[in-house]
This record gives structure tokens, C-alpha cells and sequence, in this order.
């Protein structure tokens, strides 16, 4: 794997510290007019999610990590493992676990695209697309006139997770939902 | 022709200036304001080489080396951009120049970021018979002035300030506390913390310096980061440097110092400075003959001051990038 400099450090770029995989956010050169120079750079830890900030001597260098992105093709879940496929031909599969899932176990419904984030030949990271429509699966019926809620209800969708919507959401319904907020947005035209 | 209000590098076409037209405006007002700043005080403007056969050796800076051909089939001979045009106007005081100005660029090896670009425009000036104090009150003059600053900069020691903020005496605190507070407000590798003048520079680099919002003059620094000036005792009979920086908005705007004058203790400084060189593998620089014989001659007792016309800049303009002040940065030039 490539070995980068400090200098060479940009948004975005993939490399080793403390050996887990970063990405760099930021990097800011400080260099006193009669003193050292150095780099001040903020990472985020790609296994752990915490973003950490680093000073580093101007010119030290950092291993490349080896990572990449692919979307993926959302399978099924024997339990322990949720399967994926790539989506470019080559039907290559990889199993996620509970940790590189993360939140997007709230968001999983076969045959939808995810962004997997593997490292080492490893998934890390699933991310789930931005806005996804599920079916309801279990809500209580709005009751004309009740605005004690706020003009919300729970209901619980396909993929598990629990949503506030509006009282005129029924079971069967589907939703589209921002995964970002985990927020309704609105129903899905059939 | 029109010109476009500043969007993100990467979405632009790369011939256009970075700069908008009141940046290069801006600029225009400042070089004419500095040069009727220095004509009411007396002080002559010159221009030295950008080009010449020697360098500074501070291990600290890097210069850009040049190869100058006397014909085209001759052997190519080093040169290098100045990194400041110090030698060449202290030779010149030498001379019998008296006060002396110079608005021009100077270049660093390696040094680009938000406040860095390699090439750069310097002021820089020297005042024979002033004392490190009086300097500091032209600076302070000529920096009100572009800035429009009301009232009086704030002044404090290099000590004051590590006291005031963090607890501890600069000078006289432990080696082992240094490095302990560096490392819990640094995130450096040990490595880092290997000696006091490393640990200094960390905190008031990393620490103190961006919390400096507000002007503020910061004078006598500790004797080992003295570089070119002299080294005194102060009322605490701790010897200190007779240099001052100035720094606003966590930015170092300008350095001064009280000149250092003996020849042999210039010639030592050098000495010392190309073997740190050598040990950090860095290439070797040999001192410049003439500036020591110019020292030898006869340096009238001056204070000097280096200042940073593109940070003045981005101050007057509230600039975050030094390429909003600049027409071309380096990557683009």
C-alpha cells in the first residue's frame, strides 16, 4: 500500500494510525516564521466512527489503508451475518457483521442498494441510501380529531425500525423515509 | 472584462486569479499606504537581489534553489530566491545606507497552506539606533493605520504570556513538566517533545498563539530562539532574546528583532545551525562570507522587523485563505 506524506494529506484520503483505518477530514500546515512546521490534522476512524485529532511534523508520513467503497445489493441475514453482492456483474458477495452494520440494520430491505465500506477484505461500514421507502407493518389507527400527539403516531415498518408519522398513515402503507433522521417524509406513490 | 466573485478551487477554471479585483485593489492601497508611511518617516526604499549565492541557515527554513548558466554550454551554478532580504540589507547598512525599507517577495521551500503560499511578499525594515521597544511602537503605527485599529496593542513578555495562560514559567520550568504538559495539549508523538525549545514551540504554536485574537505584541523570547538578534538579561536576570512578534487573529503578522552586530558570534550561530542541518539531513548551507565581513566592518546598532504584506492583507479583508489575497497561488502560477 502507498506511503503519504503530510503534505499529500487531502479530504477523504484513506490512511493508517494507531493501526486502524482512518479517513483525513482536515489538514492545517502551521509553521511559525523562525520555528518547525507541522500539520494539524483531524481524522475520522473508520472502525470506531470518532473523529481524532492529530499533530503531525511536516513531512511524516502515514501508510495508505487499504479501502475502498463498493454499493452493494442487500441479500438476507442468517442471524449472525447480513449478505451482500456487488451490484457491478461480478456477483461477489460479502458478509457483514452486527458492528460494520451498524445503523443501518434499521434500514434493510432486500434488493436495495447500500454503500459498503471494506477494509482488508473486511466490511466495516454499511451505509444505507439516503432515502428508502418501506412498508408499514404495525400502527394503530389515527383517531379523527385526536391533536393531543401533535398530529403523530408510531408505526413500525418492514425493516423493523419504529417511525413518528401522521394519523393518516395505515398499516400497508409505504413510506418514504431519510435514513439520515430516521424521519417520515412522505408516502411513496404506488 | 468581468470578474468572478470566488468559488471553491476545485470548480474553477484554472486560469482565473484566485483574487477578486478589490482583493488586488486592496493590495494596490496597502503598497501605497506603506510607501507614504516610510517617505514621511525618512526611511529609503531599496531593492537586493531575489537571486543570489547564499541563504539564510536556520534549519527551519528551506530556500528554492535556482541553476544559473554564465552561457548556455557552461556548467550550471547553484543559486537561490532569497527567503529574506536580510544580508542584503544589513550589508547595506553597513554601507552607511541609514533606515531602510524593502516591499518585495520572498520565497520558502515546502511552506504552503491556508497562511502559507511558497512565494510571498515581505516588508521588511530596519532602523539604526532604535531600541526593540521603539520599533515595536512603528510597527504598531503602520499596522493601526492599514487596520484602522483604535487604541493602544496590547503588549506582553513571552514569559507573561505561558504564566498568564498555562501556569508556568517558560524559562524556568522542568524539562519533565514541559514535556508532560505538551503532551496532554499537543497530540504529538514523544518523539516531538525532545527538548524545551521543542515543547515551547509546540504550546505556543498549537496553544497559545491561536487563542492571540485580538493585536498583540509578544516580545522576549527565549534566548535559544533568539536567531539573529541579540540576547540580553531581563529584569530577572533570565537572558532573553531582544525579538518581538506581532500576532492577531492567531496569525503571526511580523517578527523583529534587535540586530545582532558581532561577527563572531554570527559566524558561531551559523556554525551551529549548519550542524543541526546535518543531523536532520537537510542540505548544507554555507555561511555568507559577505554579510560576516560586512559585521566585521560595522553594523550601526539597529532594530529590524519582517512583516507579512499578504496576512496584513487577508486582515484588512478578513480573508481565511492566503489565495483570496493572492492574484495567482502557487498552483496555479
Amino acid at each position: 500500500m502507498a506511503v503519504f506524506s503530510t503534505n499529500e494529506f487531502k479530504a477523504g484520503l484513506k490512511v493508517m494510525l494507531d493501526n486502524d483505518p482512518c479517513s483525513i477530514i482536515e489538514n492545517e500546515y502551521v509553521k511559525p516564521g523562525k520555528g518547525q512546521a507541522f500539520n494539524r490534522v483531524k481524522l475520522r476512524n473508520l472502525l470506531n466512527g470518532r473523529v481524532i485529532e492529530r499533530t503531525f511534523k511536516s513531512g511524516d508520513t502515514l501508510d495508505g489503508a487499504d479501502v475502498s467503497e463498493s454499493s452493494m445489493e442487500y441479500l438476507y441475514s442468517d442471524g449472525e451475518f447480513w449478505h451482500f453482492m456487488k451490484t457491478d456483474g461480478s456477483f461477489e458477495q460479502i458478509a457483514a457483521d452486527k458492528n460494520a452494520l451498524g445503523e443501518a440494520i434499521d434500514w434493510l430491505k432486500e434488493q436495495e442498494v447500500y454503500i459498503v465500506m471494506v477494509w482488508n477484505d473486511a466490511p466495516i461500514s454499511v451505509t444505507p441510501p439516503n432515502f428508502i421507502e418501506l412498508a408499514v407493518t404495525q400502527t394503530d389507527p389515527g383517531l379523527r380529531g385526536d391533536t393531543a400527539t401533535g398530529g403523530t403516531k408510531p408505526a413500525t415498518l418492514a425493516s423493523g425500525a419504529t417511525v413518528k408519522v401522521p394519523l393518516f398513515v395505515e398499516e400497508g402503507d409505504v413510506l418514504r423515509i431519510d435514513t439520515r433522521t430516521g424521519e417520515y417524509v412522505s408516502r411513496a406513490k404506488k | 472584462m468581468t470578474w468572478f466573485t470566488p468559488i471553491p478551487m476545485s470548480n474553477r477554471i484554472d486560469w482565473q486569479p484566485t483574487a477578486v479585483l478589490a482583493a488586488l485593489q486592496a493590495r494596490a492601497a496597502l503598497n501605497s499606504r506603506i510607501r507614504a508611511f516610510f517617505a514621511a518617516r525618512g526611511v529609503l526604499e531599496v531593492e537586493t537581489p531575489l537571486l543570489g549565492q547564499h541563504s539564510g541557515t536556520d534549519p527551519n527554513l528551506q530556500p528554492i534553489t535556482a541553476a544559473y548558466q554564465p552561457h548556455a554550454s557552461a556548467l550550471a551554478q547553484l543559486r537561490y530566491l532569497q527567503t529574506s532580504p536580510e544580508f542584503a540589507m544589513k550589508r547595506l547598512l553597513a554601507a552607511g545606507s541609514g533606515a531602510i525599507y524593502q516591499l518585495g517577495k520572498a520565497f520558502r521551500n515546502g511552506e504552503r497552506g491556508e497562511r502559507h503560499n511558497p512565494e510571498f511578499t515581505m516588508l521588511e525594515w530596519y532602523r539604526p539606533g532604535f531600541s526593540l521597544t521603539q520599533l515595536m511602537d512603528e510597527v504598531e503605527a503602520l499596522v493601526s493605520d492599514a487596520l484602522s485599529l483604535p487604541g493602544r496593542m496590547h503588549r506582553m513578555s513571552y514569559r507573561d504570556l505561558f504564566v498568564q495562560t498555562l501556569g508556568i514559567d517558560p524559562h524556568t520550568v522542568s524539562l519533565d513538566e514541559l514535556q508532560q504538559m505538551t503532551a496532554a495539549m499537543v497530540a504529538v508523538d514523544d518523539g516531538a517533545l525532545h527538548s524545551r525549545a521543542a515543547c515551547l514551540d509546540l504550546l505556543y504554536g498549537h496553544v497559545l498563539e491561536p487563542m492571540l485574537q485580538d493585536p498583540v505584541l509578544i516580545y522576549h523570547y527565549p534566548a535559544e530562539q533568539a536567531a539573529l538578534s541579540r540576547v540580553v538579561e531581563d529584569e530577572q536576570g533570565q537572558p532573553v532574546a531582544l525579538r518581538f512578534e506581532l500576532v492577531m487573529r492567531g496569525m503571526e503578522l511580523a517578527n523583529g528583532y534587535d540586530e545582532l552586530l558581532d561577527a563572531d558570534e554570527q559566524r558561531y550561530r551559523f556554525a551551529v545551525d549548519r550542524e543541526l542541518r546535518k543531523q536532520h539531513n537537510l542540505d548544507d548551507i554555507q555561511p555568507d562570507e559577505r554579510l560576516l565581513a560586512a559585521l566585521q566592518q560595522g553594523l550601526p546598532a539597529c532594530s529590524g522587523v519582517a512583516l507579512g504584506v499578504d496576512r496584513l492583507l487577508m486582515l484588512i479583508l478578513s480573508a481565511t485563505s492566503i489565495n483570496e489575497v493572492l492574484a495567482f497561488p502557487h498552483e496555479r502560477a
